[in-house]
């Protein structure tokens, strides 16, 4: 019985003890506040891209686009090397702590949430085009309005950003250290136990880290449906 | 939604605020993989926070890496086994002081019907070479970790170039290289710590220990004030001082895993 993972699952979640829920607290923490921050700088970035045409915009889109496909170590390796007492933020003393994580989440999601947002954005543009025309709204009037128009398809924005925080250990691994009670979270604890061989023991907080993922997922799908529907 | 909107945002900041509100009597430890993944700190840490109500960070790599961490000035203290390495560090001005701690010893792991005949060996070298020349499959930690330096050292002792399909470099900690030795039943040079504790051995034994050139000695290195001048050396000293000092010794010394002692302190 000990060695199935879906009874170690299930007995870690009965028995929550002070450690499981102090890591699985700070991978909610660090996870939604990176989102969060990703959200207020990437949606407005997106929307801008969407909205104005600059010179080298062709160019910013593709970066964007495949900074999505940015590896979380290479992400983790800048935001240390930027963060080491030896480089340039040094002085923060930011390392090894949650804050550093949050950071190198940002940088991983900020891309997502910006290139998906501007094509959410861009369609919807086409939709609203001749009637701002015939309001003769300004283009940084329609911003707001399309966002708000656009929040159900954000909201999933939303989600696949989480999805990456959430499921990412080689960036916070490397910032934050997997420091026991400080800087420990659901997937830097999984590559710890499975060093230790307690194979059965990892797999069961992988699932312990599925069900949180699908649980917010249900909470926002939730909320998404019943906005709609009071919208009708 | 508007409101859900604000609740989320006023809920995610407070718990922002809550990172800040963590001790600020703490050091950083930079230590490595064995340490961590034995349970030696989960039983130590405890102790000298009671003496002294400093609480230590661990960051457990591998040397290679602890020791980049405390060059590049983010760590207060360093606990690793590369003895000739951690002379470097203190002869190239990174550390201000270094102290032996402890020992354990290194041992050779492989399957247990032992297709090389390790077990027979008369010495570490005989065992080493004798896998070399039966070709049987050895994983190599491949990461410049201590583990990694000293297995180095042994090949070249044994007069051996490890080079061939069946010496596999794998680029990881001393935990993921047993699971893949255990997947692909090859041989694989272990502390003993982190062997004890292991939890996935599937066919895997104990087959050589013993000579005194597998020997894994620990020290504690403090670092330079002159370089980092930031750091908590105060803080650090304490840590230094206690794991050399009586009851530091003492508990390591009490330290058991299945009712065997896995680190033996040393400090003179």
């Amino acid at each position: 019985m000990e060695n199935n993972a879906f009874y170690v699952a299930l007995s870690l979640l009965l028995n929550l003890d002070a450690s499981l829920f102090q890591i699985v607290a700070l991978s909610l923490q660090v996870s939604l506040l990176a989102v969060l921050i990703a959200a207020v700088l990437g949606f407005p970035l997106g929307a801008a891209v969407a909205l104005w045409r600059f010179p080298g915009r062709g160019i910013m889109i593709v970066v964007l686009n495949a900074l999505m496909g940015l590896p979380p170590v290479v992400a983790g390796l800048a935001v240390y090397l930027l963060l080491s007492r030896a480089g340039p933020l040094g002085e923060w003393g930011f390392l090894f702590t949650p804050g550093a994580m949050v950071i190198a989440q940002v940088v991983l999601v900020l891309p997502i949430l910006a290139a998906l947002s501007r094509q959410k954005v861009e369609e919807l543009l086409g939709e609203y085009r001749e009637q701002f025309m015939s309001l003769g709204m300004s283009r940084s009037r329609m911003m707001p309005t399309l966002l708000w128009d656009a929040r159900f398809a954000l909201l999933t924005v939303l989600l696949a950003g989480f999805g990456r925080a959430s499921a990412e250990v080689g960036a916070v691994m490397m910032v934050g250290g997997n420091i026991d009670g400080v800087t420990r979270v659901m997937t830097t604890a999984i590559v710890l136990e499975t060093g230790k061989g307690n194979l059965p023991l990892a797999l069961g907080l992988g699932i312990v880290l599925l069900a949180l993922v699908m649980l917010i997922n249900t909470g926002a799908y939730l909320v998404g449906e019943l906005t709609r529907r009071r919208i009708g | 939604m508007r409101k859900a909107l604000i609740l989320a945002l006023a809920s995610v900041t407070s718990m922002g605020l809550a990172f800040n509100a963590l001790a600020d009597d703490y050091i950083t430890l930079a230590s490595t993989t064995s340490t961590q993944n034995s349970g030696l700190f989960d039983a130590i840490l405890p102790q000298f926070e009671e003496a002294t109500g400093i609480d230590v960070r661990v960051v457990a790599v591998g040397t290679g890496q602890a020791f980049e961490i405390a060059r590049r000035g983010d760590a207060d203290s360093l606990l690793v086994h590369d003895t000739a390495g951690e002379k470097r560090f203190v002869d190239n001005g990174f550390a201000s002081e270094r102290a032996d701690v402890m020992y354990n010893d290194f041992v050779l792991i492989g399957p247990a019907d032992d297709p090389a005949n390790i077990g027979k060996a008369q010495s570490a070298a005989e065992a080493f070479a004798a896998i070399a020349h039966a070709k049987a499959p050895f994983t190599s930690r491949g990461d410049d970790s201590g583990t990694n330096r000293a297995e180095l050292r042994l090949w070249e002792n044994a007069g051996v170039k490890p080079d061939g399909d069946w010496y596999r470099e794998l680029g990881s900690g001393m935990g993921p290289t047993l699971n893949t030795a255990a997947a692909m039943n090859a041989y694989v040079m272990s502390d003993r710590a982190t062997w004890v504790a292991f939890g996935n051995r599937q066919n895997l034994t104990l087959l050589f220990a013993g000579d005194e050139v597998l020997f894994n000695q620990y020290g504690s290195l403090l670092i330079s004030e002159e370089k980092h001048p930031h750091l908590k050396h105060n803080l650090a000293k304490q840590w230094h001082n206690w794991l050399i000092s009586e009851d530091g010794q003492q508990a390591i010394a009490d330290f058991e895993v299945d009712g065997q002692q896995l680190f033996f302190p040393n400090a003179k």
